[in-house]
């Protein structure tokens, strides 16, 4: 407690004056600041990767402005509420998911999406946030490091909708749940034991996972991604093409909207889950690095909010949506660069695209809430 | 219980909440660095390769193909020009299942299986994004059914280029040759950057010959493309050079009337302007429509035209090569003249045939046969040319002797290349001891000089030799290497000048006037062509024996075979007094000189008289 009565006059003094109504509603700005850095960048970026579409761009505002309206809201309720309301998000969810195997309707071969009238809608992106939520839960009213049996309990609860959706398919969505319900444990503070065991448990069963668990486009994928010139035209076209684009990008990039790759067609998904290349081709290695320093600025904002969050549900909550939000940069730019898989995954707040918009704003309005309850609980 | 009262201990909490993020931060930093590790990888270490990778990816290099040169005759007439022709290509790259694909295209238009198999070559050895093509020459229906169908047929494309058009295929089809697709030996031996975007090369013939300055020079654009191969703007444009075009000696209307003089019968005629050397006329026939072989020849067709008895494929004019029998006696009489061994007084007794010194044999004369004994009691040397004595050309032969012969024969061209400028030459047969102990390591017997000495035996010549002997004879002994290209371009070709054959001019004359008796003497052999001649020519007849006849038995035409027949040949030029052509006919099988000196007339009248009409 001492610590932050020390610090609270050094940050208060330099932001007094905006602070009181940012404070009133709950608005952390530094996060905020961030945030509204980030998605203007993105939106500069899909302007050029949507081929000067400024209707995309429009699009892409409209799905800002209701994510920065969910962010508002979320950070509105109190993390005691939110902890309250966790378990009932996550049965909705599970609900949701049990229904889209029953009712879905697919695309592509996978069924992933639930027709509200006329409104497609994903439920499995309920579940990004539902699982790390319960999680924070179920562990916050524990006494930690927890047992062992809860961590079981733990796993059932994050088993039940990555099963649901692993069976879609969906590979890619249901890992990134699974780790956003592992990494709510792993800041529990889980034993050393736990994470070794499990961690050999994985590597041992990738041979079993690979024989009978992935589905072949899942492999070929996996494939892929180790010789792309194997299959020039096909699968490996995609990133024969993102690692041209980013590579011919160079220090300082081929300017905006002058990426030769992206602009002629040759980078496929150029404004969705491939648009650093384009951000790669255009602004370079300095663009990236940008963009890097960007989130690494979110992510330590969101680290420090844990660590100064004041329950233990908001301290779980703040580690695995920040570790999360690393997770989708991580692999989206990493499967670009053709160093992971391809895997559904867009670049958070950059990619085109509403859902993910609106779950990440969601996360980041928890985040908010967590860090409004530090605050008002030390004045 | 114990457990749930256990108050949670929140400075423990905060400790390993603190301890895990300051781990967590670690793992995040240390994969954010192999992040950047690999961003700088592609990025600052590779950015040569991917930056060429995207380059290319974006700007093609289009090579613009020449337009090849024209061919034209002397006049102007258009013997060989570029037509445009639709082509259904390929870009294999872009097809989404080829058999798919082919099999589609096959119920548009009609493709055979040969034409796929060598599509499927092609594809083989295609340079990535190339269009590749499967059927030539589409027709306006055809082409209309793709563009209708393109849509659902992604990687198919008709491409519009020039090709090569002969529009009087069969009559020029020897003198100009033909071109043909690049095959795979002739592509290895071009050099690839001039002939990308051209896929024709001269095959043969003046074609062939030229090929250097009938291709031209290529251009390329470079252009800007789209990932699905659409042109978007020019960046670069070096516009090609187009070939030279040519203009011959060839006159069209002669090579017409000379291809419709052998109609029908197998022979060639070779016309010379003996001021110039300069080829009038070139006709070997049977022919064949030289368009068959611009873009590879079917194989029916083309085993037709290789299975034929008749060789149409076979250029006489340069390829042939027959015994010139009695039309080299001329210039064995020149030969006898510059070497004191006759003068136009000395004679010869003729009794129909002629023995050797201290041997049994007797060679006949052709006469033998017809009048059961000599042209006269003694031949002179104006008579022995008129009436091709044969006696009087062994007796000159004897005492020649075949080395000197040779050397005589061989200063008018004959046994060599007449360095014309077309492809496949052949050089026939100029024998001498010499050559007989190197061919045939034999030594030379003195019966085969006098074979020799009426053209007989091992001599050999084309009809172009010969052609360009009787040039050489209506000169006076100026030597023109025979041309077919009159001016390249701009520039005047000019055949290369031999060394004359030298003479006293009484001696031509008296060679002259011997030939000029041919026809327009009273007993000359050609005589039946002299009817209303407004000109004089100067000419030689002559037959190559194609079966060699034993020592008592005789030839006789009805009996034998026709393919075994003589040939038929026919020396000329006119008019005397200041020869404008030299011709050389010859008739395979045709029986005797008869079925070649009619030509000969028809070719002279339409070159000397026929332009009125």
């Amino acid at each position: 407690m001492a610590e932050y009565v020390r610090q609270m006059p050094e940050t208060v003094g330099s932001l007094t004056g905006s602070r009181s109504s940012a404070t009133r509603f709950n608005i952390d700005l530094p996060l905020l600041f961030l945030l509204l850095l980030l998605t203007a960048y993105g939106m500069f970026v899909l302007y050029s990767a949507s081929g000067k579409d400024g209707t995309a761009v429009l699009r892409q505002g409209r799905f800002f402005i209701v994510g920065y309206l969910v962010m508002f809201a979320a950070a509105q309720v109190g993390p005691m509420r939110w902890s309250r309301w966790s378990p009932w998000a996550y049965l909705f969810g599970v609900a949701l998911l049990v229904a889209v195997a029953l009712f879905g309707v697919g695309a592509k071969g996978a069924q992933r999406w639930l027709n509200l009238g006329g409104f497609r809608f994903q439920p499995s992106e309920v579940m990004k946030l539902a699982v790390p939520m319960t999680i924070a839960w179920y562990l916050g009213q524990r006494i930690l490091p927890p047992r062992p049996r809860y961590i079981v309990a733990c796993l059932l609860l994050i088993a039940i909708p990555c099963g649901l959706i692993l069976r879609q398919p969906d590979l890619g969505t249901s890992l990134l749940i699974a780790a956003s319900g592992l990494f709510g444990v792993f800041m529990a503070g889980i034993g050393w034991r736990f994470i070794v065991g499990s961690l050999m448990v994985t590597v041992a069963s990738a041979w079993p996972a690979w024989m009978f668990l992935l589905e072949d486009y899942q492999k070929q994928r996996i494939l892929t991604m180790f010789s792309p010139e194997s299959d020039k035209l096909g699968a490996g076209w995609n990133i024969i093409q993102s690692k041209t684009a980013i590579g011919s990008g160079g220090w300082s990039g081929k300017g905006w909207t002058d990426g030769t790759q992206s602009q002629l067609d040759f980078l496929p998904e150029s404004h969705t889950d491939f648009i650093i290349a384009v951000l790669a081709e255009e602004f370079g290695l300095r663009g990236v690095l940008v963009l890097l320093a960007i989130y690494v600025l979110i992510l330590l904002r969101a680290f420090l909010i844990g660590l100064h969050a004041k329950s233990s549900y908001g301290r779980i909550l703040s580690g695995s949506i920040a570790l999360t939000f690393f997770v989708y940069i991580f692999v989206n730019m990493g499967m670009v660069a053709g160093l992971l898989p391809v895997v559904g995954v867009p670049l958070p707040l950059v990619s085109a695209g509403g859902t993910s918009v609106v779950t990440l704003m969601a996360g980041f309005g928890l985040l908010m809430a967590v860090s409004a309850e530090k605050r008002v609980v030390d004045q | 219980m114990a457990s749930r009262i256990a108050l949670k201990d929140a400075q423990r909490e905060q400790n390993i909440y603190g301890a895990r993020t300051l781990l967590a931060m670690l793992v995040v930093f240390s994969l954010l660095l192999v992040l950047v590790a690999r961003y700088y990888t592609l990025q600052i270490r590779d950015y040569e390769t991917y930056s060429t990778a995207s380059e290319r990816n974006r700007v093609q290099l289009q090579p613009l193909p020449p337009k090849r040169g024209l061919i034209f005759d002397r006049n102007g007439v258009l013997l060989a020009d570029n037509r445009p022709s639709y082509t259904l290509a390929l870009i294999i790259e872009r097809v989404e299942e080829l058999d798919a694909t082919l099999a589609s295209l096959r119920e548009l238009v009609v493709i055979e299986a040969s034409e796929v198999e060598k599509f499927r070559e092609r594809a083989a050895r295609r340079r990535p994004y190339e269009h590749v093509p499967l059927r030539f020459r589409l027709n306006d229906k055809e082409q209309a059914r793709i563009a209708v169908n393109r849509h659902r047929l992604p990687g198919v494309v008709v491409d519009a280029q020039l090709q090569r058009h002969y529009p009087h295929g069969a009559t020029f089809a020897h003198a100009l040759g033909y071109v043909g697709r690049i095959n795979e030996q002739e592509a290895q031996e071009i050099d690839g950057a001039d002939y990308r975007g051209t896929f024709h090369i001269g095959k043969i013939g003046i074609e062939k010959r030229y090929e250097s300055v009938l291709h031209g020079e290529v251009g390329y654009q470079t252009v800007e493309t789209d990932a699905h191969g659409r042109v978007l703007r020019v960046l670069e444009r070096f516009d090609p050079q187009p070939g030279e075009d040519l203009v011959l000696h060839l006159d069209y209307e002669l090579q017409r009337t000379a291809h419709n003089a052998l109609a029908g019968r197998r022979g060639a005629v070779v016309a010379i302007d003996p001021l110039t050397g300069g080829v009038l006329a070139m006709v070997s026939t049977p022919s064949f429509d030289s368009n068959l072989f611009v873009n590879g020849i079917s194989n029916r067709d083309y085993s037709a035209l290789r299975d034929s008895l008749d060789v149409p494929l076979f250029n006489r004019t340069v390829q042939g090569q027959y015994p010139p029998g009695s039309t080299v006696k001329p210039m064995m009489a020149l030969a006898g003249l510059t070497e004191g061994l006759i003068d136009e007084e000395f004679t010869v007794p003729d009794p129909g045939w002629y023995r050797l010194p201290g041997d049994r044999r007797r060679y006949r004369d052709w006469i033998l046969r017809i009048r059961g004994t000599g042209h006269a009691p003694h031949v002179n040397l104006n008579m022995a040319i008129a009436e091709s004595c044969d006696v009087y050309f062994y007796d000159l032969a004897r005492r020649m002797t075949i080395d000197t012969m040779h050397d005589y024969l061989a200063r008018f061209g004959l046994g060599g290349p007449s360095g014309i400028d077309t492809t496949a030459e052949r050089r026939g047969v100029l024998p001498s001891t010499a050559w007989k102990r190197s061919a045939l390591g034999q030594p030379w017997y003195p019966g085969e000089t006098l074979s020799a000495g009426i053209g007989q035996g091992y001599m050999l010549t084309t009809p172009l030799q010969l052609a360009v002997a009787t040039s050489v004879l209506a000169t006076r002994g100026e030597f023109h290497e025979p041309l077919l290209v009159q001016w390249l371009g701009q520039e005047r070709q000019s055949g290369a000048l031999r060394d004359a054959v030298v003479a006293d001019s009484g001696h031509w004359d008296a060679v002259i006037e011997g030939m000029r008796a041919v026809v327009h003497g009273k007993r000359g052999t050609a005589r039946a062509i002299s009817r209303n001649m407004t000109y004089e020519m100067a000419s030689k007849t002559g037959t190559a024996q194609v079966i060699g006849i034993a020592q008592d038995a005789v030839y006789d035409e009805d009996a034998i075979d026709e393919r075994h027949r003589n040939h038929g040949l026919f020396i000329a030029f006119a008019p005397i007094e200041a020869p404008t052509i030299a011709v050389a006919v010859i008739v395979e099988n045709g029986g005797g000189s008869s079925a070649a000196y009619p030509i000969a007339r028809t070719v002279i009248d339409n070159w000397l008289l026929g332009r009125a009409g």
